[in-house]
């Protein structure tokens, strides 16, 4: 693999506080600190004036739908809408056919990676066997076998005495818990926020307060067992209180928040469009706020995009029976420079710290940095360039994308992983 | 004014300029329905598809009359022995009734917000018959066109509005309705099923029965849909009734030339006493009566036709 000399950019890498224009070079897919002169002779160069080299962009919650529901999306196909949104490291879900609950299904997953994959792909296991929240998955089978957290996304483990178990165990070994907080009980039939919105709308509504007793709920067992646990994609503003209050008395919780939850509110429903449902769903002004003001603070730790890719034909129904999810993968770094940068004044390097090393510090992964030794995972990307994002021309095998047809400012341009450009994708 | 709208979907979208056309056309074929014959050719040779996924008597015998007396013809689709059953989308029933060469469909659905999705698939004018918890335009109509031919200008009139609002589209499109018709509406029953969110669309909300219907012009009752209800959201049927079932003693708050409706179907002895129901303050099959002059109004103008018309016809 010949060296790589990426000249004139804006070097922006959190971890090492750096800021600035620069080269940045890489040698046996890690970064370092300068190439000899004959290595500079011989490496790749690439022109960088006017764009940012930032650390390859981390998110830890994508749904590649691989094994089983591969007409929505598969490793190879997540894998490329990754690389076209500038990330290198991404996390699956677990909630694949068959879930993912077990070491077979885990090899399966980890070998479709290594033939398919174009960024590096992370597998969950489940908490609880088949993501039920009846019993435990073999939580040290699912570690031994590859993976790097276990969750029940999609499903939240509604028994508090399972939960706490879980926790203690996984424990045991590093193992991340991450949780997606929604008490079911509450949430029967919700398709949208409960308030002035769905009321109108005349859709049943999902309260926050589902989310709130399940975050709160979380924080009192993180706190009892002293055991880690994410909540996975927060859109209340009262579940940012709660954890700002649990981490300023030091419980080990972290959390995430989507683009589309810092982008849109629940008035993005009324009319009745898919593309803007989602689990849990968008909710008012003040929510939408509170998260941005949680992530500004530090109070959410990273942004991660909940990628939930769905065919044209699934989701084109009658709002209540459409699934949840939606692509974001290809458009986060745009809607993230637009929201948290332009519009609520983020440093640009705070904005790439919530997409690279936080996101990397929440499971522990060896990625999200450019300091020299570290693998040459990188994003390059105009954060001006005005571009069109037609989801149907886009990466991913499906279209099911609330961005589409919208104008966008921020590209990426290159992306490379162990110094290897996979993006722009090399002709086949 | 001209007519231009192709699909009924909402109240909310109406002005206020379209509910008084709507109700004046629809006021028009009363006329013709109390005449010896009953028909007139206004939609002779169209074909219009009545899509009820979702239980429906009163709505759909009153759609099924309306085309009728409109001289169109009606395809009944029955949800039991469709497609539906079979797995097929509601984009593709409805592109199948289109290929068809159905002129117009009305739907009644579960799901909300069905209608206007079916009105961006389809080149067809789409009628609401009810979708889900949202609206029943049709039925805002005639409940409105019944209170004005009780009390003339609604203006300035007090109506309650009580029952299950949480889940109810008649509610809503009353609510819209009745205040752009400048009606003060209140809406009184249980918290749980009277939440306090329903004032942003302009209505106050009370769960003090008494103070609701004093000085009611109107009171409209609503069934208790238990179908749509995950949870009960109140202890017992036994106490609702106790606390916001419409009796005697009850209907003594409201003023004296009050009127009592309810959209059907009743639940006799639930939210209403059976004696009320039948009473000389009930509207109840009124209301039912001038349903179908309010759907032919709608198929008319929606099929691309003029108030004036109709309304010079019967001058």
């Amino acid at each position: 693999m010949p060296a790589l000399w990426i000249r004139n950019a804006r070097i922006v890498d959190p971890a090492s506080k750096r800021d600035g224009v620069g080269d940045l070079f890489a040698e046996d897919g890690r970064i370092v600190a300068t190439l000899s002169a004959a290595g500079r002779k011989r490496a790749k160069k690439i022109d960088a004036k006017g764009l940012v080299a930032a650390p390859g962009l981390v998110d830890i919650h994508v749904h590649f739908r691989e094994p089983g529901q591969t007409h929505k999306e598969t490793i190879a196909t997540g894998s490329r809408a990754a690389a076209a949104g500038g990330f290198t490291t991404v996390v699956c879900m677990p909630n694949t056919t068959p879930t993912a609950d077990n070491a077979g299904t885990i090899q399966y997953i980890l070998d479709a990676v290594r033939r398919d994959a174009v960024v590096k792909v992370l597998p969950t296991g489940c908490i609880t066997i088949g993501a039920k929240g009846d019993t435990l998955a073999p939580i040290g089978s699912l570690k031994r076998a590859g993976v790097v957290a276990i969750t029940d996304d999609g499903d939240c483990v509604q028994s508090n005495e399972l939960m706490r178990r879980a926790i203690e165990y996984a424990r045991m070994f590093g193992l991340p818990v991450m949780d997606h907080c929604q008490d079911t009980s509450m949430t029967e039939g919700a398709v949208m926020n409960e308030g002035d919105v769905s009321i109108r709308l005349g859709l049943r509504g999902w309260p926050n307060a589902a989310e709130d007793v399940i975050v709160s709920r979380n924080v009192i067992l993180s706190s009892y067992t002293g055991a880690h646990i994410h909540m996975q994609h927060i859109s209340s503003a009262a579940s940012v209180d709660i954890l700002r209050r649990a981490k300023a008395d030091g419980v080990r919780v972290t959390a995430e928040a989507t683009p589309h939850h810092i982008a849109f509110t629940d008035e993005a429903l009324a009319t009745y469009d898919p593309n803007f449902k989602m689990n849990p769903p968008l909710r008012t002004e003040a929510d939408r706020r509170a998260i941005i003001a949680g992530l500004k603070d530090g109070t959410l730790d990273c942004i991660s995009t909940d990628h939930a890719p769905h065919t044209d034909y699934e989701k084109d129904k009658e709002f209540d029976f459409a699934p949840n999810g939606i692509l974001g993968l290809e458009t986060a770094l745009a809607v993230v420079l637009e929201v948290l940068v332009r519009k609520s004044k983020f440093k640009l390097s705070h904005a790439i710290d919530l997409m690279t090393r936080r996101p990397a510090r929440v499971l522990g992964l060896p990625a999200g940095t450019l300091l020299a030794g570290a693998a040459a995972d990188i994003c390059l990307f105009d954060p001006e360039e005005s571009w069109v994002y037609d989801a149907k021309a886009g990466q991913s095998k499906s279209s099911n994308s609330p961005w589409s047809g919208r104008t966008l400012a921020g590209r990426v341009k290159t992306t490379i992983v162990d110094g290897r450009v996979v993006f722009p994708f090399a002709a086949s | 004014m001209t007519w231009t709208r192709r699909h009924l979907i909402t109240i909310e979208e109406l002005s206020l300029p379209e509910i008084e056309q709507i109700h004046a056309t629809a006021s028009a074929f009363k006329k013709i329905l109390q005449r010896n014959v009953k028909k007139v050719p206004a939609l002779r040779g169209k074909t219009i598809v009545n899509l009820f996924l979702e239980p429906s008597t009163r709505t759909r015998m009153a759609f099924d009359m309306a085309a009728k007396r409109l001289s169109a013809d009606v395809i009944a689709f029955d949800a039991a022995s469709s497609s539906t059953q079979k797995g097929e989308t509601l984009r593709d029933t409805a592109e199948n009734i289109q290929a068809l060469n159905a002129d117009m469909i009305v739907i009644r659905h579960a799901a909300a917000g069905s209608p206007l999705y079916l009105s961006k698939i389809l080149d067809i004018p789409v009628i609401n018959a009810g979708d889900g918890s949202h609206e029943h335009p049709t039925q805002g109509l005639l409940d409105t066109f019944t209170m004005k031919e009780h009390l003339g200008s609604l203006k300035g009139r007090k109506v309650a509005i009580l029952g299950d609002i949480l889940f109810s589209r008649v509610a809503r499109s009353n609510i819209h309705a009745l205040t752009k018709m400048g009606a003060k509406v209140t809406l009184v029953g249980p918290s749980t099923l009277v939440p306090h969110g329903f004032t942003t669309l302009g209505a106050e909300v009370s769960h003090d029965l008494k103070s609701a219907l004093a000085d009611a012009d109107v009171v409209m009752l609503l069934r208790i849909q238990h179908e749509r209800q995950g949870h009960r959201h109140f202890p017992s049927l036994g106490e609702y009734t106790s606390m916001f079932g419409l009796n005697k003693t009850r209907a003594s708050w409201l003023r004296p030339h009050a009127i009592i409706m309810h959209p059907g179907p009743i639940n006799r002895g639930v939210e209403i006493d059976s004696e009320l129901a039948d009473g000389p303050r009930s509207v109840i099959l009124e209301q039912v009566t001038n349903g179908i002059a309010i759907r032919m109004a709608v198929l008319y103008l929606c099929a691309g036709h003029q108030p004036e018309h109709v309304i010079a016809s019967t001058e």
